[in-house]
C-alpha cells in the first residue's frame, strides 16, 4: 500500500479520528477435534452456553439499546431450533466448529437477503452470535484492541464494539456494515465516529489511518496538506460539540444578551421522552396527526385526551401549543380526508375540521379538559380568512358550554393560528382578535414560492432564505410586536442557523424545532448580533 | 381441554416484528403451555411461535398479517394475548416523525 489513498463511505456516527489501524477480521483459528459425534455435540453445547454466559454478564453492565441487543442475542442463543441443523450435521460425522459455521452462515444468509434495511442489518447480530460460541470452541490469543485504534473490517460485532475501550478515541470504519445496525446505534449513542459501506479496505496498513466520519471519508496517508485540512475539520467539529452541548443546557441568548426562546416541534407524546425540559422553552407545536393515522380508526377523546395530559405533565407549567389535526395535504387519514387532485390547496387542516364538525369536536373536547393541566395553548392550521378563525372558536364556547352543563372539568386555552397561508401573512391585521401567530415556515415558504417541499425537482425554489418569504415573515412579527399579538415560529428555518439570523433581526423572539436542531438552533441564536 | 385457537392481526408496529419485539413475543408465548404456531398466510407455512430463531426469520415487516393458531391447555388465553400485544405495537412507543 503506497501513496495517498482516499476512500469513501456513509457516515454511520459523525466525529473524526485518527489512530493505527487494526484489523477485524483475524484468521480463523484452529479447531480440535474431539474425537466422536457425541463429543463434538458435548463440545459446541458447552460452547453455546459458555456464550452465552458471556453475553448475560455482559448484559448486566449495560443499560438501554445495548442491553436490548444483547437481551435479543440471548433469546436467539436460548432457541434450540438455532443449533438444531449443527447438530444433525455433527450426528453426520461433522466437526462441531464447521457444524455451526454452516449452520449460522445459512441463517445469516436469510437475513443478507431481506430487502428490509432493518432486517437485513440483524446479519451483525447472528455473525456476533456465531463469532462468540466459535470463541469458546477455538480459544484464541487476546483480541484486544489498543485505545485509540480505528477498527478496520467487513463488519464489526455488537459485543467486541462493546468489549472496547473508546475513552481514548478511536473509531470504525467498515467494507459493509449498515447504519441501522446495532453497533452503529452504539456508536452514535457513545459519540464514535463510525463510517460504513467503504468497499474493500486494506487491513496492513502501517500508518496512522484519518476517519472523517462526518463526510464519510477514510485517508490513508494524506500527505501534509490533507492532514492539516482534517486536523482543522475535526477541531472545528469538536468545537461546535462542545459549543452545542454547553448550549443546549441554558436558555439561549444572542451575542450581546437578547434571550430567545427556543422550544421544541413534537410529532407523537413519545418524541418528549428522552429530553429534559429544561433544556427548552416549552412545546411550540404539537401535532396531533399521530393519533388520527392508525388502523383502529379515528381516535376518541378519551384517547385524545390521555395523549394532551401526558405531553402537558411532561412540560410542567412550560408553555405547549398544540395544533387541531392538520390532515390532508400530505398527510392523508384513511376514512377522514378525501382524495384530491391537489391535496396541498385543497381540503386539508381547519378547512377539513370544519368541514367534518364531528369529528373537530371530539378534538376540542379534548383540548378543553386538557387545558386543566397547565399552560396549553391551541392553534388551527391553514387558516386563509378570519370566519375560518371565528367558526373554530364559536365550536370551542360551545363545547366548553357542553362541558360546563355536564359538570366536567375543563379551561378555555388561548386560540391562535398557523401563519401558513399567504393571504394571512400579507394582512395580518384583519385576524387581530387572534390570541397569537406561529408562521409554519415550510408551508409558507411552499404556498409563497409555489414549489412543493415534497418535489425535488423544485428543491432549488423552496426556500425560506427568498427575500419574499423573509420580508412576510417579517411583516407579520411587526404587525404582531405593534398590536401586542406575540408572534412565534416554528418549522424548519426556526433550526436552520443560516436563517435563524434574519428570523432574530426580523423581531422573532420564540423559535419552535425538531428536538435534533434544539442544540443547533441555540448555538446559532448565540452567534448573532443584534 | 384440548382447546384450538385461531386469530389473524396485522403488525402495526413501525419496523415491524424485529429483534425487541420478537423477544417479547417469545417470551410471552412460552408463558402458556399451549402449543403455539404463527404463519404469514391462512394457508401456512407454520411455524414454532415460541421460536425467536423462526419468529425472526419470518421477518415480517409493518402491514403483515400474522396468523396465530394454538391447541392444548389455555390455547384460547394464549391466542388473544399475542393478539393483544401485536395490537398494542408491542408496548414500544415509537415516533412518528413527519417533516414539519
Amino acid at each position: 500500500m503506497s501513496g495517498p489513498h482516499r476512500l469513501t463511505g456513509i457516515p454511520a456516527s459523525h466525529g473524526y479520528a485518527k489512530g493505527p489501524m487494526v484489523g477485524l477480521d483475524a484468521g480463523t483459528k484452529a479447531y480440535a477435534a474431539k474425537g466422536s459425534p457425541a463429543a463434538e455435540a458435548r463440545a459446541l453445547a458447552i460452547a453455546i452456553e459458555g456464550a452465552s454466559e458471556q453475553l448475560a454478564a455482559l448484559a448486566t453492565q449495560m443499560l438501554g439499546e445495548a442491553a436490548d441487543m444483547l437481551e435479543f442475542q440471548l433469546a436467539m442463543l436460548a432457541d434450540e431450533s438455532l443449533a438444531a441443523p449443527a447438530f444433525a450435521a455433527i450426528e453426520d460425522g461433522a466437526l462441531a466448529d464447521r457444524a455451526w459455521l454452516d449452520a449460522l452462515d445459512v441463517e445469516i444468509a436469510g437475513y443478507e437477503a431481506s430487502e428490509d434495511d432493518y432486517f437485513r442489518a440483524r446479519s451483525a447480530d447472528l455473525r456476533d452470535i456465531r463469532q462468540q460460541v466459535l470463541d469458546v470452541l477455538a480459544p484464541a490469543g487476546d483480541l484486544a484492541v489498543p485505545s485509540g485504534a480505528i477498527l478496520v473490517g467487513d463488519d464489526i460485532a455488537p459485543t467486541r464494539f462493546l468489549a472496547v475501550d473508546w475513552s481514548q478515541g478511536g473509531g470504525i470504519a467498515l467494507a459493509k456494515g449498515s447504519s441501522a445496525s446495532h453497533v452503529a446505534m452504539l456508536a452514535r449513542a457513545r459519540g464514535v465516529p463510525m463510517v460504513v459501506g467503504l468497499g474493500p479496505v486494506p487491513s496492513d496498513f502501517d500508518l496512522p489511518v484519518f476517519l472523517d466520519a462526518e463526510h464519510g471519508h477514510v485517508l490513508l496517508g494524506p500527505g501534509d496538506e490533507a492532514e492539516a485540512l482534517f486536523h482543522r475539520a475535526a477541531e472545528a467539529f469538536a468545537a461546535r460539540w462542545r459549543a452545542a452541548e454547553e448550549n443546549s443546557a441554558k436558555p439561549a441568548a444572542t451575542a450581546d444578551g437578547t434571550p430567545v426562546r427556543v422550544l421544541i416541534n413534537v410529532a407523537d407524546p413519545s418524541d418528549v421522552e428522552r429530553i429534559d425540559v429544561a433544556t427548552c422553552d416549552g412545546i411550540g407545536l404539537m401535532r396531533t396527526e399521530f393519533l388520527f393515522g392508525k388502523s383502529e380508526g379515528l381516535p376518541d377523546e378519551e384517547t385524545q385526551y390521555r395523549a394532551y395530559r401526558k405531553v402537558l405533565e411532561w412540560a410542567a407549567g412550560e408553555p405547549v401549543t398544540i395544533r387541531t389535526v392538520d390532515a390532508g395535504g400530505d398527510k392523508p387519514v384513511p376514512g377522514y380526508t378525501v382524495e384530491e387532485g391537489n391535496p396541498f390547496l385543497g381540503l386539508r387542516g381547519i378547512r377539513l375540521s370544519l368541514a367534518r364538525p364531528e369529528i373537530f369536536r371530539v378534538q376540542i373536547r379534548a383540548l378543553l379538559r386538557a387545558a386543566v393541566h397547565a399552560n396549553l395553548k391551541v392553534m388551527f392550521p391553514m387558516i386563509s380568512v378570519p370566519e375560518e378563525y371565528t367558526l373554530a372558536a364559536a365550536l370551542f364556547a360551545e363545547e366548553a358550554d357542553r362541558l360546563a352543563k355536564a359538570g366536567i372539568e375543563y379551561a378555555m386555552p388561548p386560540l391562535g393560528i398557523m401563519v401558513e397561508v399567504p393571504s394571512v401573512a400579507i394582512a395580518p391585521e384583519l385576524f387581530s382578535d387572534v390570541a397569537f401567530f406561529s408562521i409554519g415556515s415550510n408551508d409558507l415558504t411552499q404556498y409563497v414560492m409555489a414549489a412543493a417541499r415534497d418535489n425535488t425537482a423544485v428543491a432549488a425554489l423552496n426556500s425560506v432564505h427568498n427575500p419574499a418569504v423573509l420580508r412576510l415573515i417579517a411583516s407579520v412579527a411587526a404587525f404582531g410586536q405593534k398590536d401586542g399579538i406575540p408572534v412565534s415560529l416554528c418549522g424548519d428555518a426556526g433550526g436552520d442557523p443560516a436563517a435563524i439570523p434574519a428570523l432574530l433581526e426580523a423581531g422573532l423572539r420564540d423559535l419552535s424545532v425538531v428536538p435534533a436542531q434544539l442544540a443547533l438552533a441555540k448555538t446559532a441564536v448565540a452567534g448573532v448580533s443584534l | 381441554m384440548t382447546a384450538l385457537a385461531q386469530k389473524a392481526v396485522e403488525i402495526t408496529h413501525e419496523v415491524g416484528l424485529h429483534a425487541r419485539p420478537s423477544v417479547k413475543f417469545t417470551k410471552l408465548a412460552k408463558s402458556f403451555p399451549a402449543a403455539i404456531e404463527m404463519a404469514l398466510a391462512p394457508e401456512g407455512p407454520w411455524f414454532d411461535a415460541k421460536s425467536i430463531v423462526k419468529v425472526m426469520a419470518a421477518k415480517a415487516p409493518k402491514g403483515t398479517v400474522l396468523h396465530l393458531r394454538a391447541s392444548g391447555d389455555e390455547a384460547e388465553l394464549a391466542v388473544d394475548a399475542l393478539v393483544a400485544l401485536v395490537e398494542r405495537d408491542f408496548d414500544e412507543a415509537d415516533a412518528h416523525v413527519r417533516t414539519a
